[in-house]
């Protein structure tokens, strides 16, 4: 049949309604902020990190092209692949992601480096680069997946595995235990946080506080291996977290883009202003206890490890420590793109410089 | 001075004293380490270039800050050749722990000037000699007891001035350019030198034929380390980062760039830097951090020795086998372990152009000049961007440390070329990105940078098995097409990397090959050898891997002989590797005591190989040895 009118689309069908889904303040859905599936075992720690750490990216609003993930080798460094798939990455080598993610800052110090490593691959095989990395205040969230043992290599003690604690094997490792935290802020570390993995409130607050912080943030998380270091026997089982997770404060968190007052009672919190402008509110449990005071960090720690307590909050923060970019007085411009004539001295200065030796 | 335990040539015929020889002849100084005697013999060296005659100055130095004994040779050419030699004619002992064995080795007729208020027990009856009495002088010169040490060298600088007949207006502008703008430095200096002339003038009376006379042979030469030559190379090759961690003879390198980024590279309305410089825990640390920051598409670099080359090896194959770009300044040194750390040799070559485990193999830039390594500095950049590979650009402590007449260094023309980077507009328009694929088949891929905000950018470097997208492997398939890509890859580079300079001679049957600093007693080798009748052509290896020229000119001429500063014949290997055809053609001329290589060695050791002959425990060359 002929007609003069052009065709009309036939009208949509009736659309079934969609689910509410719920985007951050960038627009974007909790699926640009998610991975591949991991490949660990049933059950692990490391995965319930993983989803912390999606859950606080998507709840904080970061662009996730600005990420750059990094990691050693270990069960703990395989984890970057599954959560932020629409960031970079760089898987290196065993024990040397400070190193990694050091220079990628350097090249670019608008990246947002999210570091992962595990006990064994900070406190063994990579303490010299982890304590260097502390040491400088390189801007990179350092994440240590903690089980105590080497799973990839099927259940060695690693060196935060705790005096007296069994194996899956039977043995009792006789060495006492290497405590990051306590390292980190001996080093000048700016902010110090531990965590479980089975507290996922908690681990997303410390990721948003992270996030807000310039400078290395170390979060130390007790994550169980439920293949070799769940038992009965090891003090890093889940059941021994859970029976002795003692929280220092409830940390709450405001992003410095949600203006919100919140009331609480005199005394009853501390409230720490991060670099960017977010808030940190950390509510009293048992004790009194001022995260700005490195000395008292210490005496913290020292009375959890003689007292062998699983102590779990934001031990030390100093929002005001200067990071290595600006210790480096680097140009506010990231230096991998500047243009040649601002990395290639013009003629002159050659000149310059040959007449010098002749 | 230590002597070679490989044959000497024929002993030097000492000259009859009535003829002169003018601008031909060698000066070493033996001093203690940390006298302060480099300046002195600075001032020397600057002032015979000065007056226009071709110099160069060898530094041969203990492991020790103070106190080892140390000897410095200048040598005078006015052929302009630049090699060590093996004799020097006049030698000037200032050391009390040397003096005897100093003077027990010299050849008859040398000259020997010599302080005679130290004890010295061996007595000669061949030799030139002027005793001076150095301590008592420096306590003339100068009433100061802190600065006499420094002030007794310069004035055997001032004894030397007057035999040899060096200008003493030159010493001035060679002493100015020493101590800059430290004019009491300057003046002590001066004074000290003619005190040193005046004495001489009074109390000795000429009886050696050896003279400067001016010639005009190094206007506008510029004099020169290596390490400060490839510092200023990476200053205009756009370095933004640099990690390192301090090794002889590598450091000055590093240091060198620090002092020319804190001039030339910061911006000029803010004060800010426009390079990271970071002074890493060790070498594992920096090469990560050089890696890292390659990884994010910066210009980065590192120098080091072998040791940290092999403390290295991990993160190497990993940039290999991940395409990551990165520049290594190899400045080497004996080797094996910590080895002879302040005696120069080419012991990294097959370790550089191999490192790390797997099947792995890396692009070597080899500088033999002054120039060169301010060339290739640059060209590493390039090339490490271009082909998204780890650079070594292998130096020795020969050409880092010591002090190289050369033209001045061009300003570069090229632009920078900052390799296959694709940008969001790039991924826009091509609407498709898989970083390891093979597109072009040139076996380099085309990358994105961390921070693209493209959605197609980001990708997952590894270490482990990966497919061209990237992902996770472990297929059989997908792991050999990677290693074919790869081993693609550095087949392009044959022609990327600098070529070999050939100089043919129709008439020749020997071919010789050399490269590094032995080029230098090269030169002068196939000189001695052309004057005895023996026309060679030359090849100098410029990089690796090689392209089609080396085996062409190996394939022309009938005996081969191969210039190496190493034991095993490293470059041999490498060349025998790529090809097996030639292994048996190389004849082995291997130099490995530590001392630079000088031109009789290899003119004797190619003639004993052309005649059949034994070179006796001159070199081990295995049970396939020629």
């Amino acid at each position: 049949m002929a007609t003069t009118t052009p065709a009309q689309p036939p009208p949509p069908p009736p659309a079934a309604p969609a689910p509410q889904k719920k985007m951050n303040r960038l627009g974007l859905p909790l699926e640009h902020y998610t991975g591949s599936v991991s490949t660990l075992c049933s059950g692990c720690g490391h995965d319930s990190i993983t989803n912390a750490v999606i859950r606080a990216f998507f709840d904080y609003g970061i662009e996730p092209h600005r990420v750059a993930k990094l990691s050693g080798i270990g069960c703990s460094s395989k984890t970057p692949a599954y959560f932020l798939g629409r960031s970079c990455g760089f898987n290196a080598v065993h024990g040397r992601m400070p190193a990694i993610a050091t220079g990628a800052v350097l090249a670019n110090r608008n990246l947002i480096a999210v570091g992962v490593s595990g006990d064994g691959d900070t406190a063994s095989i990579g303490l010299g680069q982890f304590m260097h990395m502390v040491r400088r205040n390189v801007p990179c969230i350092y994440i240590i997946e903690n089980n105590g043992v080497y799973g990839l290599t099927k259940g060695q003690f690693s060196a935060t595995a705790d005096e007296g604690s069994a194996s899956k094997a039977g043995h009792v490792n006789d060495q006492p235990p290497m405590d990051c935290c306590a390292l980190a802020i001996n080093l000048g570390c700016a902010f110090v946080a531990r965590s479980f993995s089975g507290d996922a409130k908690q681990m997303q607050a410390m990721f948003k506080a992270a996030l807000a912080h310039r400078g290395t943030a170390l979060l130390d998380i007790v994550s169980p291996c439920v293949t070799f270091n769940n038992h009965e026997g090891s003090t890093k089982s889940y059941k021994y977290a859970k029976d002795n997770d003692v929280p220092l404060h409830e940390i709450g968190f405001v992003p410095f883009f949600e203006n919100i007052a919140v009331d609480y009672e005199p005394g009853s919190t501390k409230e720490v202003t991060m670099h960017d402008g977010s808030r940190v509110l950390l509510r009293k449990l048992d004790r009194d206890y001022d995260p700005t005071n490195r000395l008292a960090s210490i005496q913290l720690l020292e009375e959890a490890r003689t007292q062998k307590e699983l102590l779990t909050g934001i031990f030390y923060i100093n929002p005001k420590a200067p990071d290595f970019t600006e210790q480096l007085h680097l140009v506010a411009e990231p230096l991998y793109d500047l243009p040649v004539e601002r990395v290639r001295p013009p003629k002159p200065v050659l000149d310059e410089i040959m007449k010098g030796y002749m | 001075m230590p002597v070679d335990t490989m044959p000497t040539p024929a002993a030097a015929k000492a000259p009859s004293s009535g003829k002169p020889v003018i601008n031909d002849f060698s000066i070493q100084v033996a001093t203690a380490n940390g006298s302060g005697s480099q300046s002195s013999n600075n001032v020397l060296l600057r002032s015979i270039l000065q007056m226009g005659i071709p110099v160069s100055g060898k530094n041969l130095f203990p492991s020790n800050i103070q106190g080892l004994p140390t000897w410095f040779t200048i040598r005078v050419s006015k052929d302009g050749y630049i090699a060590r030699r093996k004799v020097s004619e006049i030698f000037v002992a200032m050391n009390e722990e040397t003096i005897d064995s100093d003077i027990t080795d010299l050849t008859p007729g040398n000259v020997l000037i010599w302080n005679s208020d130290l004890r010295r027990t061996v007595k000669r009856d061949d030799l030139i000699e002027y005793p001076v009495p150095f301590n008592k002088l420096s306590w003339e010169a100068c009433p100061d007891p802190k600065l006499r040490k420094l002030v007794t060298n310069m004035v055997y600088v001032g004894v030397v001035v007057h035999l040899l007949g060096i200008e003493i207006a030159e010493c001035e502008t060679a002493l100015k350019k020493q101590f800059k703008s430290k004019q009491k430095a300057i003046d002590l200096n001066l004074n000290a030198i003619k005190f040193g002339v005046d004495w001489a003038q009074k109390n000795l009376v000429k009886k050696d034929p050896y003279r400067v006379e001016r010639m005009n042979k190094t206007a506008g030469q510029i004099l020169i380390e290596g390490n400060t030559a490839a510092a200023i190379g990476a200053l205009m090759g756009g370095v933004t980062v640099c990690t390192w961690y301090p090794i002889t003879p590598s450091s000055s390198l590093v240091e060198s760039l620090i002092d020319l980024c804190r001039k030339y590279r910061k911006d000029p309305v803010t004060g800010k830097t426009t390079v990271a410089i970071v002074q890493a825990e060790d070498e594992l640390a920096s090469i990560g951090m050089v890696l890292g920051a390659g990884w994010a598409g910066a210009r980065s670099m590192t120098a080091t020795a072998g040791p940290g080359i092999s403390l290295m090896s991990e993160f190497v194959g990993l940039a290999y086998f991940a395409d990551v770009p990165g520049v290594i300044f190899d400045v080497q040194r004996v080797g094996p372990s910590t080895g002879l750390p302040t005696r120069t040799s080419q012991g990294d070559i097959l370790k550089a152009a191999t490192l790390s485990h797997g099947d792995t193999k890396h692009p070597m830039l080899i500088p033999a000049s002054v120039q060169e390594a301010y060339q290739f500095a640059q060209d590493a950049f390039d090339l490490a961007e271009q082909v998204q590979s780890v650079v070594f650009v292998m130096l020795d402590l020969d050409l880092g440390m010591n002090f190289w007449m050369s033209d001045p260094f061009p300003y570069p023309t090229k632009p920078l070329n900052r390799g296959k980077v694709l940008t969001k507009d790039d991924l826009d328009r091509l609407g498709k990105f898989e970083r390891y694929r093979d597109v072009d088949g040139d076996g380099i891929p085309y990358r994105t940078l961390p921070g693209n905000p493209h959605p197609l950018a980001p990708y997952f470097t590894r270490g482990s098995g990966h497919n061209e997208k990237a992902q996770y492997t472990e297929r059989p398939s997908d792991y050999r097409n990677l290693m074919n890509r790869l081993a693609k890859k550095f087949e392009t580079m044959r022609d990327m990397v600098p070529a070999p300079v050939i100089e043919a001679d129709p008439k020749a049957e020997i071919g010789i090959i050399a490269y590094g600093t032995s080029h230098w007693a090269t030169v002068e080798a196939r000189d001695q050898l052309r004057a005895q009748g023996v026309p060679t052509a030359y090849l100098r290896l410029r990089g690796y891997p090689f392209n089609s020229q080396v085996a062409e000119f190996i394939d022309k001429h009938p005996r081969l002989y191969l210039v190496e500063q190493n034991r095993d014949g490293q470059m041999q290997s490498l060349l025998s590797l790529d090809m097996p055809q030639y292994a048996t053609k190389f004849r082995p001329i291997r130099h490995y005591t530590g001392n630079t290589l000088d031109a009789a060695f290899i003119v004797e050791n190619l003639r004993a190989q052309e005649k059949g002959g034994h070179l006796g425990e001159t070199q081990w060359f295995g049970p396939r040895g020629h």
